[in-house]
């Protein structure tokens, strides 16, 4: 930024201010507009009328979306890949990293390609895909876990971050009689809290959007994650939502669901955890792409 | 790693004898990094062994290895897949054009937020900016059907105002390239900014300071200074995207395209999954696959290579 500040207002900064104001209306009009359709009366909203201020309101479409039986099941299923995860991320990434920040051990440099080397090159979609048929994991739970638990980019993060940690530190906990893993979990983790976070809160983010691994290899309906399921009505795969909508409507004459409102209110509980959380943890996010970019 | 004597060949090599004590003496660390390795054997370097199958006539009984050599009749047939060809310009096409439109953009979204003198505004700006990356294409599928839906969407709500016709965006061959590119700036423009604006805050104040002594315009700064100043992270970025060409991306692509848009929207990560998982030809998958690996980390490589004769940086 200009050192001296400049409290004259230009032509352009009014342009320029007007600009990013438009911008900004542009990047939330897409959820504000959903939003408003899920939380309309759908009967109100078949018309073509701009829809920027709610004209009615009504609860049903998320009363619909709760009690779908695969709605909550999915939440669970999400919430559950996402926290266990990331936890298995977290401990397989750190076990990976310390070893490998360090520089006096044997043999290091053939242990960090054998780390590296899948970040380039790999088998593709369907090796990858017969292999863990192979493994028995089509139609498991663990397959949102297990695959991806290692990731590779994160191991070198962490690596990177563990050796610019003070050696002296170590050794002094050796010399006290401390071993490796005693070293690691207590002196050389709390340390590291700032990365952790980063890799954390990018895994989250990573297994509550994902929904491919969902949809290659899931069958059952129980066991899909909420993604997965917008991603069905999307594509109409699922062709039993006009039905069902119409039961609950014929049940509950005095509320009314379509397709539609249903759609966008999974669709605004499915973001909302995460649009509600990210600006508290933008900073870590951030910084993560700061010390990504900055490579040794 | 010391000479052992005159022993020619291998023995020349061995490692010094204070290594295998030293490997004693560090076997926890060895046995931390078993069960990562693990992992990563089982789901990235196992797979590698599957690309074989590009190479054989996968039969199910016989294996893999049992298989015949197939003397590259996937590739062969690459070649004349009139379904292949469209995919790999469809993909070269939508890079190039994101290059010119949606590469761009953050950079000049960096410069623009940059002069804004207002710091509070800057970052609320910066932060809704940042919304669009954290949602998943299925997400932002959903609001662009629902936002250019020829009956409910407010894109054509707002031309039947100015008297115009419903147009029906998504289903229409010459409009759903603008609208993926649109998709695409949408979501990076303000999370791609984050490596420019970084750049930015490394420079020197005193530049700006001794310009403003020199009479400079705020015009001239920005394009004296400022610009320089970034060029050195445009052009590894614009490298890598570039070695990026035939990935035009699964996500985006699958969850916006339709059957009425595909000669344009098919892109070869789509086309290798419907290939192999819906079709189930996994060895001509699997070929198509490696082909598009294969020239992806030529790519690579060789924009490492340009990146490092540049600045003395690289990627490995």
């Amino acid at each position: 930024m200009i050192a001296a500040p400049n409290k004259k207002i230009g032509w352009f900064d009014v342009i320029s201010y007007f600009m990013l104001a438009v911008f900004c209306f542009s990047v939330l009009l897409p959820f504000w507009d959903m939003l408003l359709l899920s939380i309309s009366d759908p009967k109100k909203t078949a018309s073509l009328a701009l829809r920027l201020w709610p004209k009615s309101f009504s609860l049903d479409a998320y009363e619909f979306a709760f009690s779908y039986n695969k709605v909550p099941l999915a939440y669970l299923v999400t919430i559950g890949r996402t926290v266990c995860g990331t936890a298995l991320t977290l401990l397989l990434v750190t076990l990976a990293a310390y070893p490998l920040s360090k520089r006096e051990l044997p043999f290091r440099n053939y242990f960090t390609s054998y780390f590296l080397i899948p970040m380039f090159f790999g088998g593709g979609l369907i090796p990858t895909y017969l292999i863990i048929r192979k493994l028995g994991l089509i139609d498991s739970l663990l397959v949102y876990i297990l695959p991806g638990a290692v990731g590779l980019f994160y191991v070198l993060l962490v690596r990177n971050f563990f050796m610019t940690l003070e050696k002296e530190i170590e050794d002094a906990a050796f010399i006290d009689g401390a071993g490796h893993i005693r070293i690691l979990f207590s002196i050389i983790a709390p340390l590291s809290k700032p990365v952790l976070a980063t890799i954390a809160l990018w895994a989250m983010v990573g297994h509550w959007n994902a929904w491919f691994d969902a949809l290659i290899y899931i069958r059952d309906a129980d066991k899909l994650t909420l993604q997965a399921i917008l991603q069905q009505l999307l594509s109409q795969a699922s062709s039993t939502i006009p039905t069902d909508t119409q039961n609950f409507n014929t049940l509950n004459p005095d509320k009314y669901v379509t397709g539609k409102s249903f759609q966008a209110a999974l669709t605004i509980i499915t973001i909302g955890p995460i649009v509600l959380v990210y600006p508290f943890f933008q900073k870590y996010f951030v910084q993560g792409i700061m010390i990504g970019s900055i490579k040794g | 790693m010391k000479e052992i004597g005159t022993h020619p060949g291998i023995l020349r090599h061995l490692p010094a004898s204070g290594t295998w004590k030293k490997v004693r003496r560090m076997k926890v660390l060895y046995l931390l990094m078993v069960v990562p390795a693990v992992f990563v054997f089982v789901f990235n370097y196992m797979p590698i062994y599957g690309i074989l199958m590009a190479f054989k006539n996968y039969n199910y009984g016989k294996g893999i290895l049992g298989s015949d050599w197939n003397q590259f009749a996937y590739f062969k047939s690459m070649y004349h897949d009139d379904y292949f060809r469209r995919a790999l310009w469809n993909s070269i096409r939508i890079n190039l054009l994101r290059i010119l439109i949606d590469f761009p953009a953050p950079i000049l979204f960096a410069l623009l937020l940059n002069e804004m003198k207002h710091l509070m505004y800057k970052r609320v700006v910066q932060t809704i900016s940042y919304l669009p990356h954290f949602m998943s294409w299925v997400v932002i599928g959903s609001f662009v059907y629902h936002l250019l839906s020829p009956d409910m969407g407010i894109v054509n709500a707002v031309l039947q105002w100015f008297g115009i016709k419903p147009i029906y965006f998504m289903t229409n061959s010459h409009l759903f390239i603008p609208v993926l590119l649109t998709a695409f700036v949408w979501q990076g423009v303000g999370w791609g900014s984050i490596i420019y604006l970084a750049a930015i805050s490394g420079i020197d104040p005193t530049l700006y300071e001794s310009a403003e002594i020199d009479g400079a315009s705020r015009w001239q700064k920005a394009v004296r200074i400022t610009i320089p100043s970034i060029v050195p992270a445009i052009v590894i970025l614009f490298i890598l995207t570039l070695s990026n060409i035939l990935n035009a991306g699964f996500d985006p692509i699958f969850n916006l395209y339709n059957p009425l848009v595909m000669n344009v929207a098919d892109v070869i990560d789509t086309y290798v999954y419907r290939k192999g998982l819906l079709d189930f030809q996994f060895g001509y998958a699997a070929a198509v696959g490696l082909f598009q690996s294969l020239i992806g980390l030529a790519l690579v490589y060789a924009s490492n290579r340009i990146i490092k004769r540049y600045s003395d940086f690289g990627i490995w």
